[in-house]
């Protein structure tokens, strides 16, 4: 019976009706007649309702289409957006030739039509969009992080295998120290990319076959060459347009080749790196000889003409000379399980891990409960029938609740600091908050005390209006003592309905990266250990691990995080068992 | 009846899930229409909010002299990491303005392509400034600016420049003792979060002490193989360094942020700030009688060696109009009238030479900033660089805080050291 009521109550205080039982509700409206539930639905019947609501009830038998006009021209009207917005995104997959993508936008937006064209599948109609906002915003983003973590995905290893080749040939290529600059004109013939070069008053047609002596050639403002018979001089949006020919264009002369330099220019110069497919390696002069990609640093000085390999290596994603050295540039591979295992095997990556796990669990524990505690007090204070001023006193508890968060961590970082800040100052103190490991974590907790608790008080506040009175009455005339009756008859019902908040604020607090990383970033940092400090979560640990320190590795953060989302689901899942409030809902 | 809404929250989750799917594969059919439509052609430039407004009138002249358009979009935040992700995703910028410090590492991600200029254009540039846009040998952008930190003396409280850091801490104690002031010198020993030394403000009196962070390889580029930090001089520096700290001279305090030296040096409250030229506008506003000097080194040492940051424009490998993109940057982006209106909008020291001498005809700070920067070494542009910021910035507050020198320093050798392997 009171979970009946509660439910009811429930109802009321969050009025959403996302789950099935739309029609069930009104059923019950009408069998029941009075009560709450019946006030909501009376306006079924009375005749001057606003008609929006007069729609709303007389559709919710759902039998049939119903007959407003209104009604049909909005059902079309969205059903018409749904396929625009379908026609909209599947525009470019088309043209991009995905079709795994416009497959997926096809069945979907069929899925769509399906359940909201027919007037039957009650429960899909509610179940589809929610279905697909899980797979968006859920289970995708969780196995991109998953698929992530298998590969080497960092600084240096961000894109292809070609793109780095691209790379390295491209910023191998050296001006011939000392080699005449050209003006350069681009041109076209016969749909050819042509450079027209002038230097000194000669000018030069240049292509890939080679370069020679340009005749009858007309020169314009600043020494270029303005226009020349047989080739049309392309504007600088068309040459633009056709910019991969215009940079990829060598005209090979004596050592080297006639390179743009923008579109006004062009410089001799040479390809120090090249790639051969043959061999999947590139080959250059050793760098350590002569100015180079800056990789080694290898003996042999001053030896020109010197050859150095790099291999591909389809391991690590990178090309390696034999020395070890390898070129910056790199590429993504699959690495297979690597990222996972050398987080729990690295010692640099694990060594830290349980002290950090138990202080997060710790964390996110008190967080919850000196939250929980301080907003249920106030709640119950301000729920006192002999409290005056309520409204004033509940907007300032909220007021905290209110302000951006991220501006309120900094805000509070700055009232910690021990010589300028707010705090030490008012208290005349001299502590050294966010320096000392202790006090540094009181502080991270009193923060997010302040910036929680009005959470809790609302939700509580919220939670109290449901607990009928005469409960109390009750109690109270059985001779129950305040105390009593909170502890026996409020706290249980609070309870009820606080304990899911409790089990989620605790899956957030174990994560909240803001809360600790905006106000001490982790630290303090103990001197003989500098990669955990004693306010560090995993997450703010993981965040640093990943692109704190050898730049970003994408692929190890995947790994790290696919850990955290473990660790989460199993705590949150043991503490919904332990409040039992699944089975609290499903009864 | 309850359908509509709900249909047509169907529609936007829809919506979501779409355009989620189609983010990947919706870029390449944009650049493949590009061509056909030769007037449709934008220069993306992205630029910071000061650097945006400055050169957005040259931007426009290129995009009318070329018939094409051009468009300055303000990246604010983050603007590295940003780039790196919207290069990646095909949604990048032709050119992009940034710290040349960036350079290692977006080679390595090959995003960013060499600069060919002449020698005669290089030798336009003044030396700190080519040498930091040079890496492995190659120079990959065009410099603009130079910037590196200086000491702010308040010329009321104290009129001469020490000639040591001892003689100005023995300053600022007089100061402090007879009640002018209420701390030493504003000196940045932790980053803005508070809770992480400032490797970058410290490093002048590392370097002074006579320690290094990198060696130096032929080609002219930090070695990473050569790791200062751990060293016998290292341990020395942070000696040095933890004599000032808390529980020494009390000079260096893990208190200090950029934001509250700053603000301790325009109120009086101390007669010396170490900061760069930025903070020069807020010091000429509180109306401090002011004076700039390069950062003393420790007395009988090296001279204090500060990071020089050099601004500069960069040519995107990933941009669409890769050609038009090098012809802005060393054409229009390289001339002195850019540079000019660069340093009118903010005082910063330009790298042109040319400019330079138009700067420091007009704002006699330039040259003060020219004279700090002399002794300083460009910020290492090596990806590697990243292995040293987390372990030094914890050895610095360690020193400062006066916990023992020789195991902190160990400590942070061996992680960083650590971490250049992997």
């Amino acid at each position: 019976m009171s979970t009946q009521r509660t439910r009811t109550g429930e109802g009321r205080g969050l009025p959403r009706p996302g789950d099935t039982g739309a029609s069930r509700r009104g059923e019950a409206g009408t069998r029941g007649g009075s009560g709450e539930t019946g006030e909501r639905v009376r306006p079924q019947g009375s005749p001057g309702g606003p008609p929006a609501r007069g729609r709303r009830a007389r559709a919710v038998p759902a039998r049939g289409w119903p007959g407003s006009p209104g009604a049909i021209a909005a059902r079309f009207l969205v059903l018409g957006l749904i396929v625009a917005v379908a026609l909209w995104a599947a525009a470019p997959l088309v043209s991009a030739g995905n079709w795994t993508g416009t497959a997926i936008v096809a069945v979907v937006t069929a899925a769509g039509m399906h359940v909201y064209l027919t007037p039957r599948r009650l429960p899909a109609k509610y179940l589809f969009p929610t279905t697909l906002l899980v797979l968006a915003f859920q289970v995708f983003p969780v196995v991109h992080t998953m698929s992530l973590a298998l590969t080497n995905i960092g600084d240096g290893h961000l894109g292809t295998k070609q793109e780095a080749i691209t790379a390295i040939e491209t910023s191998s290529v050296r001006r011939e120290p000392g080699s005449a600059e050209y003006r350069l004109t681009v041109a076209e013939r016969d749909g050819e990319l042509v450079f027209l070069l002038a230097d000194g008053g000669r000018a030069y047609a240049g292509t890939a076959g080679g370069l020679r002596p340009l005749e009858g050639a007309r020169l314009g403002p600043g020494g270029r060459v303005a226009a020349a018979e047989g080739y049309a001089v392309l504007t600088a949006a068309q040459a633009s347009a056709r910019g991969a020919e215009v940079t990829e264009l060598a005209v090979p002369v004596e050592g080297g080749a006639i390179r743009s330099q923008g579109l006004s220019r062009a410089y001799r110069g040479r390809a120090e790196l090249s790639y051969e497919a043959g061999c999947d390696c590139v080959r250059g002069p050793d760098p350590g000889a002569a100015a180079g990609s800056g990789a080694g640093t290898e003996a042999g000085a001053g030896q020109e003409g010197r050859e150095k390999v790099w291999r591909a290596d389809e391991k690590q994603g990178r090309f390696v000379a034999a020395d070890g050295t390898a070129l910056p540039q790199g590429w993504k591979v699959d690495v297979g399980l690597a990222n996972l295992t050398a987080a729990l095997t690295n010692p640099q990556v694990n060594a830290h891990f349980l002290g950090v796990f138990g202080w997060n669990v710790v964390y996110a524990v008190s967080v919850v409960a000196l939250t929980a505690a301080l907003g249920i007090a106030l709640a119950l204070a301000l729920h006192h029938p002999r409290m005056r001023a309520v409204r004033v006193y509940r907007t300032l508890v909220v007021l905290p609740y209110a302000m951006p968060a991220f501006a309120m961590l900094l805000v509070w970082r700055d009232m910690f600091n021990t010589d300028f800040g707010l705090v030490n100052r008012m208290l005349g103190l001299e502590v050294d908050w966010l320096g000392e490991p202790l006090t540094a974590r009181l502080s991270v907790l009193l923060v997010q005390l302040w910036l929680g608790f009005p959470y809790m008080f609302l939700i509580a506040t919220g939670a109290l209006q449901t607990i009928p009175s005469e409960y109390m009455e009750a109690a109270q005339v059985d001779g129950a003592t305040a105390w009593h009756r909170f502890r026996k008859v409020t706290l249980p019902l609070l309870m009820l309905a606080l304990a899911p908040l409790l089990v989620s604020s605790f899956a957030f607090n174990f994560n909240n990266f803001n809360g600790v990383f905006l106000v001490t970033a982790g630290g303090p940092f103990p001197a003989d250990n500098p990669a955990v400090g004693a306010t560090d979560l995993l997450i703010t640990y993981t965040f640093r691990l990943a692109f704190g320190q050898q730049g970003a590795q994408y692929g190890l953060a995947s790994a790290m995080s696919v850990y955290v989302y473990l660790i989460v689901a199993v705590l949150s899942i043991v503490s919904f068992r332990r409040t039992r409030v699944f089975q609290e809902v499903d009864r | 009846m309850r359908r509509s809404p709900h249909a047509l929250a169907g529609a936007l989750v829809l919506g979501l899930t779409l355009t989620a799917c189609g983010g990947g594969g919706g870029t390449a059919g944009q650049s493949s229409g590009a061509p056909s439509a030769a007037s449709d052609t934008t220069l993306l430039i992205w630029a910071d909010q000061m650097r945006s407004a400055t050169l957005k009138p040259f931007a426009e002249a290129f995009a009318e002299e070329n018939g094409i358009k051009a468009e300055i979009v303000v990246v604010a935040q983050n603007q590295q990491q940003t780039f790196t992700t919207a290069s990646q995703a095909g949604k990048g910028p032709d050119v992009i303005v940034g710290a040349h410090d960036w350079i290692g590492n977006l080679v390595q991600n090959g995003l960013i392509d060499p600069v060919q200029m002449t020698e005669e254009q290089l030798s336009g540039y003044v030396d700190v400034a080519r040498k930091a846009v040079t890496y492995g040998g190659q120079v990959y952008g065009v410099p603009y600016a130079v910037e590196s930190l200086a000491l702010f003396r308040n010329t009321d409280l104290a009129p001469d420049a020490p000639e040591s850091f001892e003689e100005l801490v023995a300053t600022g104690k007089k100061l402090k003792a007879a009640g002018k002031v209420e701390e030493i010198v504003g000196y940045p020993v932790s980053q803005q979060n508070g809770q992480s030394g400032d490797t970058y403000h410290l490093y002048p009196l590392y370097t002074s002490a006579g320690a290094h962070l990198f060696g130096t390889t032929p080609t002219g580029d930090p070695d990473p193989a050569d790791l200062g930090v751990g060293t016998e001089e290292s341990v020395a520096a942070f000696e040095r360094i933890a004599e000032l700290g808390e529980k020494g001279e009390g000079a260096l305090k893990r208190s200090f942020t950029s934001d509250n030296a700053a603000a301790a040096f325009n109120e009086g409250k101390t007669a010396f700030m170490v900061a760069g030229p930025w903070r020069l506008a807020d010091a000429r506003k509180a109306g401090v009688e002011y004076d700039v000097t390069p950062v003393p080194g420790f007395k009988d040492a090296g001279p204090a060696r500060p990071f020089v940051g050099v601004q500069s424009f960069f040519v995107a490998s990933k941009g669409r109009n890769k050609a038009l993109a090098q012809e802005f940057v060393t054409g229009t982006l390289a001339s002195p009238e850019v540079a000019r209106a660069l340093f009118d909008a903010e005082p910063r020291m330009p790298a042109l030479k040319q400019a330079l001498e138009y700067a420091a005809g007009k704002d006699p700070d330039v040259a003060k900033f020219q004279a700090a920067a002399e002794n300083g070494t460009p910020l290492p542009a090596i990806p590697q660089m990243v292995a040293i910021w987390v372990p030094f910035n914890t050895l610095i507050h360690s020193a400062v805080k006066g916990e023992p020198v020789p195991a902190a320093v160990a400590a942070a050798a061996e992680a960083i050291a650590g971490q250049l392997k992997q």
